[in-house]
């Protein structure tokens, strides 16, 4: 049985059916992952622990206990925190280190206990390759190794969640957790034909996660549909008092809208369940720039909804292009102040001679980061020194206000905003790596999510000729992830483009 | 942006630059700063920042924690990715004042 | 050339809390290393912070005790530096609005009395130790050990606007902050244990100059000898500088005790650019005037409301006032003394607890929390002197005896019994008394004659006598206006 082609939901059937059971569900995906190794998607594997949460999960099943995800194996990005297996967050400064703590993400998705009675329950594969420290969009900037796309080993995977989204593409895991500070769930999903969702800013706990940009990071699955994407996420979101920027808990079910109509619970037409929903292209977003293929596919997109029943309309996101300066200013500046904390003293790489504490420092620190989380670092530094504050940072953090007002305006007329993800597909490995700025502007349609704090997902929309995928953006008001899921979830109803696989993969 | 800013502000950052690194990072930096600042265009005299995106919606309050010991002795999982340790303590080369 | 000085202090109060500012470890101090530092406090990767209410609690009761506004809103910011004991390389402190603006603290110097304006106090969280002794690293080079038990210790840190002329006006404020901060309840106040450090900015100028001089900041003085020692010698440092023809230089110095100077801090001398900006991972601090009225009302009564009262209802002096206030638990002790014995009685009460008790606490180098004996103990004592039962030297000697005894947890004896016991009844009856005198006169005839000739003393001597004879219990009063009457 080709396991790894199932979604989620269709696993928890088998499961449930006792058609398999999480052992041999986890031991099929961990002979994946081992006959998987060219695409880079892994950074630690332990098949023990996993074949003994396993284990432990079967034992769950067959007591009567579990949920809907308790045995079905899951893969966790390298910013998330395990006890087991390494964090390094794609970075030789954390090159085997061993947190003493899981992240609440990890745990939450774990197998219960007694912090945790109601864990979900899933398997943890492994920890994937990312962009380091999650700085990055192609997965070019791990100190492990760039990540392949598996609808094309020459091409990039997107980042920073490339090793993510790369696993569930070549069948190596059936979902997986990345994070989203300027676009790093999205655009990696969109790049290798897959779903993902960043949920509101202060949906799921950052405890655990190591940290890029505060105030953007946001963690969220990426799989194969948006039902498996809403399950993942109604089992991630949490009120976790150890995060203070963590929402009170909704107890949302995030699954709910799924099979209802977009106007009333009862689907009154079939073909036109979507009737009622306004949909917003942002001029900003169809300028130029981007590819048009690209453009092409994702209008198809919008045309499929509104043969759904959804109307479209054009809405205006004046501060898009913007969105770029104002993001390369907050992030790196939280940034630089986050990773202050790696300086060889009390975890982490530290420099082999050293003659005194601030070549300690110095050289631990040039040694373990790589060059573009040092550009980084010094931007932020810079931006926050004295004099040029107000001038970078604050009016940084003034125009963030002015975009998300921006937002609220175009929802006055919409309910949902669409676009593309990333003004083109994925691109050969190496080509963008001279020119960091060039990377920076393709984050374009992203960005500004983050900056807003809104939910966002990425639904796969269609492919360029080279069969390289593409993305269509979905990005609602605060707290509509159920809705957004829904429409996603319609949508791929009437079409199949997230059910193509890769020829690359076996 | 000069070399010698850049200098400054990776001491600032316990960053070690090799001149040629320096020189390399010199045009990239100064690249991102001619973005940046485009920022300057917008009038934002009567505009507050939003340092927080979910305080956009509603003035929502910092958490209070119960004053309480719940953190137990970890010292040993603690420390054990630490580099240089005797005793519980972490060493670093000696600081003199 | 006649110079002013001008100081400020800055004044870092570990607050009195269980746990850390921003995470669930103990305070506590004296904790093997890095035992009492958790994930949170050492800053291991993905850890967040969540903030302590009673750190809160504690800034906005002194922010009313000094009658400072209380920040309806305040932000947590971030000041980056690097640092072996500050583990995540910046520092949670609040920069532009801080949680208690202004406010004044009351000095008695030179002996009047005096307001400090205070330009604000904000929360922060404490850095960890380093600990300097032979300790060898992995390369064989002489190393420091890091323990990071202290790190993330709630501090208020008290900012004086630079009002203060002279170093013993600085260290008057010090004694008089700490004091406040005490009987606040919101420090302990043991400077030993760092609970209480002071930084001080000192500059000189010509009097009558209206611009500032250069100042330097000399850090962590926790000690009021200290404080005062090197504040002097910065003075007089910065003195010589200046008619030597030098300028002061901006910067950070440490005063040596040993060496009686203050030396700049090498570690220091590169500017520190804090990039100070708000942390993200915090939310404002929202106090409302629900929390505030709470506190308030949670308040015990401030030291000079406390020796106003007395001074007005029962009549002590300025100084008894000033004595029986230094700390709560003595204060607290006189006014339940007062109430058990009634006013009236509150200056017997007050040379009781200023007299005997601390020089008793003073022998034993107790605290008054910590007094053996409490008001009810004390009551009856006083009580029998006033009704005439025992003499005020045979009071002591009972002092004495219930001290030890409650010293060793023995409390089997109440007054009477002792007093009963020992035969310590005064001698009160005039027919006793009569007898006594008597028979002192009798064996006394030189004295006797020596007071009708015309010297007083004899009198006292006489006097002296007849207490000798009755074991000290006669009453003194009587014993003197009968010897008066029967030899005149």
């Amino acid at each position: 049985m080709s396991w790894h082609v199932s979604t989620v939901a269709l696993l928890s059937k088998a499961l449930a059916a006792k058609q398999v059971s999480s052992r041999e569900l986890t031991s099929y995906f961990l002979e994946r992952i081992a006959k998987g190794s060219r695409w880079n998607a892994f950074l630690d594997v332990n098949p023990a622990l996993s074949l003994a949460q396993a284990e432990a999960a079967d034992t769950l099943r067959a007591s009567g206990l579990g949920g809907p995800l308790t045995g079905i194996p899951v893969a966790h990005k390298d910013v998330f925190v395990t006890r087991g297996w390494h964090s390094t967050a794609g970075s030789k400064m954390l090159e085997n280190y061993q947190s003493p703590f899981d992240a609440a993400v990890v745990a939450r998705l774990g197998m219960p206990d007694e912090q945790n009675p109601t864990a979900a329950g899933m398997v943890c594969l492994g920890k994937t390759n990312m962009d380091e420290f999650a700085m990055g969009s192609s997965n070019e900037n791990s100190a492990f190794g760039a990540v392949l796309n598996p609808w094309n080993p020459a091409c990039v995977a997107g980042g920073s969640s490339g090793g993510s989204a790369a696993a569930v593409a070549a069948g190596l895991t059936p979902i997986a957790t990345g994070t989203d500070t300027g676009g790093s769930i999205r655009q990696p999903a969109a790049l290798c034909g897959l779903t993902g969702i960043k949920p509101s800013y202060g949906r799921v706990s950052r405890y655990g996660m190591i940290a890029y940009a505060s105030s953007l990071d946001q963690a969220g699955p990426i799989g194969k549909s948006a039902e498996d994407c809403a399950w993942l996420l109604s089992a991630m979101s949490f009120h976790d008092g150890r995060d203070s920027t963590s929402l009170a808990d909704s107890g949302e079910d995030y699954s709910r809208y799924l099979n209802q109509g977009w106007s009333e619970p009862q689907i009154k037409n079939a073909t036109k369940p979507l009737s009622g929903l306004r949909i917003g292209l942002p001029t900003e977003f169809f300028a130029a720039g981007l590819a048009p293929e690209v453009a092409q596919a994702v209008e198809a997109g919008a045309e499929q909804l509104a043969a759904l029943g959804a109307t479209l309309c054009s809405v205006t996101l004046p501060k898009t292009k913007l969105s770029i300066p104002v993001y390369y200013v907050l992030a790196p500046a939280e940034a630089s102040s986050n990773l202050s904390r790696f300086d060889g003293v009390r975890f982490g790489h530290r420099t082999a001679q050293y003659s005194d504490l601030q070549e300690l420092y110095k050289k631990s620190r040039s040694e373990g980061f790589g060059a573009e989380v040092k550009r980084r670092i010094l931007i932020g530094s810079y931006v926050l020194s004295h004099g040029y504050y107000d001038a970078y940072y604050l009016q940084a953090q003034k125009i963030r206000r002015i975009i998300a007002t921006d937002f609220q305006a175009a929802f006055q007329h919409c309910d949902v905003i669409l676009g593309p993800v990333a003004p083109d597909v994925a691109w050969p490995l190496g080509a963008k790596t001279q020119d960091p700025l060039q990377m920076y502007l393709a984050d374009i349609y992203t960005l500004s999510t983050n900056l807003a704090g809104l939910p966002a997902m990425s639904v796969p929309c269609g492919f360029n000729q080279n069969n390289l995928p593409i993305g269509m953006q979905l990005i609602g008001n605060y707290f509509s992830e159920a809705r957004l899921l829904q429409i996603a979830h319609q949508y791929q109803q009437a079409s199949d483009w997230h059910l193509r696989q890769p020829s690359e993969v076996a | 942006m000069k070399l010698d800013e850049v200098q400054r502000i990776a001491h600032l950052s316990r960053l070690e630059l090799s001149e040629p690194e320096a020189e390399a990072l010199l045009p990239q930096l100064q690249a991102i700063f001619a973005l940046v600042a485009e920022m300057q265009a917008v009038d934002t005299s009567n505009c507050e920042p939003l340092a927080h995106p979910i305080l956009f919606l509603r003035d929502l309050a910092q958490p209070l924690r119960t004053d309480e010991v719940s953190e137990t002795d970890q010292r040993t999982a603690n420390m054990r990715s630490a580099p240089a340790q005797k005793d519980g303590y972490f060493l670093v080369p000696r600081v003199l004042e | 050339m006649e110079w002013e000085v001008v100081i400020g202090l800055e004044t870092h109060t570990q607050l009195k809390t269980q746990s850390k500012i921003f995470s669930g470890a103990s305070t506590h101090f004296g904790a093997p290393a890095n035992t009492q530092a958790c994930a949170v406090d050492l800053a291991l990767p993905g850890v967040l912070p969540v903030l302590n209410r009673q750190a809160v609690e504690h800034a906005i009761r002194f922010g009313l005790a000094i009658g400072a506004t209380i920040a309806p809103s305040s932000i947590f910011a971030r000041k980056n530096y690097f640092y072996p004991d500050l583990p995540k390389g910046y520092q949670i402190s609040q920069y532009e609005i801080p949680v208690v603006l202004g406010g004044q603290v009351e000095i008695i110097f030179n002996g009047e009395s005096k307001l400090i304006q205070l330009t604000r106090a904000h929360l922060e969280e404490d850095a960890g130790k380093s600990v300097h002794e032979d300790f060898i690293g992995p390369h064989g080079e002489p190393s420091s050990g890091i323990d990071l038990n202290r790190a993330g210790t709630p501090l208020l840190e008290i900012v004086t606007e630079p009002v203060m002329r002279s170093a013993a006006e600085a260290v008057a404020y010090a004694k008089a902050l700490h004091s406040l901060v005490v009987w606040l309840d919101v420090c302990d106040g043991n400077m030993q244990e760092g609970s209480f450090r002071c930084d001080a900015n000192v500059s000189v100028r010509p009097m009558g100059s209206e611009k500032l001089g250069t100042r330097c900041e000399i850090k962590n003085l926790n000690s009021f000898r200290f404080m005062e020692e090197a504040m002097n010698y910065e003075i007089r440092r910065q003195i010589e500088l200046i008619e030597d023809g030098g300028e002061v230089k901006q910067e950070t110095r440490l005063y040596d005790p040993d060496k009686k100077e203050t030396r700049s801090m090498r570690s220091k001398e590169d500017a520190n650019d804090y990039r100070y900006f708000p942390d993200p991972d915090l939310l404002p601090l929202q106090i409302d005037q629900a929390w505030v009225a709470k506190v308030r009302a949670g308040m015990p009564i401030l030291p000079d409301a406390v020796r106003n009262q007395w001074q007005k209802e029962f009549g002590l002096s300025a100084y008894d006032a000033q004595l029986l206030s230094q700390d709560r638990a003595t204060a607290q002790l006189f006014n339940a003394l007062v109430s058990l014995v009634g006013q009236p009685m509150a200056k017997v009460a007050a040379n009781l607890v200023t007299g005997e008790l601390a020089s008793a606490l003073n022998r034993a180098n107790l605290a008054a929390s910590d007094s053996p004996l409490s008001a009810n103990d004390l009551a009856p004592l006083l009580e029998r002197v006033a009704d005439g039962t025992i003499s005020n030297k045979i009071a002591k000697d009972i002092f004495t005896i219930l001290w030890d005894e409650a010293s060793t947890g023995q409390r089997s004896s109440t007054i009477d019994t002792i007093i009963d016991q020992r035969g310590w009844r005064q001698i009160s009856d005039s027919g006793e008394l009569a007898l006594l005198i008597d028979q002192v006169l009798t064996d006394n005839a030189k004295l006797v004659a020596e007071f009708r000739a015309g010297k007083e003393k004899a009198f006292n001597a006489l006097v002296g006598q007849i207490m000798k004879a009755s074991q000290g219990k006669a009453n003194p009063q009587q014993v003197n206006d009968l010897l008066r009457k029967k030899l005149s």
